[in-house]
């Protein structure tokens, strides 16, 4: 069982990263792109016989402490 | 005055912060990352560099350190804590200060001298600045750009707990004087309770003119007269 979390840039934050990316999309021919953020994904193996809703509540709190920054980030987390 | 110098993996500016104390005439000591106290110090200085690798967000996993929480308990103990560029972010990282430091606005490395203008002097880290000087002080970062949602932002201009912000060498908050994309311009902060500071240029690396400027030697000495301050009132 994996954890599969995504964080990305809350709107208001600059993200010239994401910014460049569109740029550089935009400047190749790829019209339909109108517009890009960069974030990032952690992946964690969870120990065998983990119970899913534990394994949730524990991360959903490692999100907020540690693996994301609320003042700057949103995630979303999956448990499959 | 015994200023503690935290240390942690990939710290690079933890001696010029060695040094700039001892061109102020104090002496200090390193303290490392797994030390879980800061012995007999006066003050804390989170130096600059790059601690842990910057894995995961600047100063994300310095905040875990055995020391941070020294570091924590120091500062709510009404202890002077001053994080410098990196020191900075951890601060922030750590909730110590309000905000965020995320990349620059045009993904550079940026390491030039800037201009500050001194918004409140009314703080242990601002007392000692004359008013209306301009601080040249060199910054080197490539995630220094201040972020916080509105009401934060609100919150620490009504308190004054904006302390410097980039400006031109004529004193004006421009555009192309903000070398990052801070709001507001800002460059430096402190917490409501005033004991807590951070900013992104390097005053430690603005004590002597044959490098340039001392102008940083006005921070820290409004620290070390605070500190003076509190000895005497400690004494008495």
């Amino acid at each position: 069982m994996k954890a599969k979390i995504v964080i990305t840039p809350k709107k208001a934050v600059l993200d010239p990263q994401g910014k460049t990316v569109e740029n550089a999309l935009a400047h190749m021919g790829y019209a339909a792109v109108a517009g890009v953020h960069v974030g990032k994904y952690i992946e964690i193996d969870l120990a065998p016989g983990t119970e899913p809703e534990a394994a949730r509540v524990a991360l959903n709190e490692a999100c907020r402490r540690f693996l994301s920054n609320p003042v700057i980030e949103d995630y979303r987390l999956e448990i499959e | 005055m015994h200023i503690a110098v935290l240390q942690f993996p990939a710290s690079n500016c933890d001696q010029d912060c060695v040094h700039a104390v001892r061109v102020m005439g104090h002496t200090s000591e390193l303290v490392w990352h797994k030390d879980a106290s800061l012995g007999a110090a006066d003050a804390v200085i989170v130096p600059g560099g790059f601690s842990y690798g910057d894995y995961l967000r600047c100063g994300a996993i310095a905040r875990f350190s055995p020391v941070m929480q020294a570091v924590q308990q120091f500062a709510a103990n009404g202890g002077m804590v001053l994080g410098v560029c990196n020191g900075f972010q951890i601060l922030c990282e750590a909730g110590m200060l309000p905000g965020a430091l995320v990349r620059n606005r045009d993904l550079q490395f940026h390491c030039e001298q800037v201009f500050l203008k001194t918004v409140s002097r009314d703080s242990a880290f601002t007392s000692h600045i004359p008013e209306g000087k301009l601080l040249k002080i060199p910054i080197a970062h490539g995630e220094g750009c201040y972020f916080a949602d509105e009401i934060t932002l609100a919150g620490l201009q009504a308190k004054g707990q904006i302390l410097w912000q980039y400006c031109d060498a004529a004193g004006v908050l421009t555009e192309s004087a903000n070398p990052n994309g801070s709001l507001l311009n800002i460059a430096g902060i402190c917490n409501e309770a005033r004991n807590v500071a951070g900013l992104m240029p390097h005053p430690d690396r603005a004590c002597e003119s044959q490098i340039g400027s001392e102008d940083g030697r006005l921070i820290f000495a409004s620290m070390l007269h605070a500190l003076a301050q509190r000895a005497v009132a400690k004494a008495a």
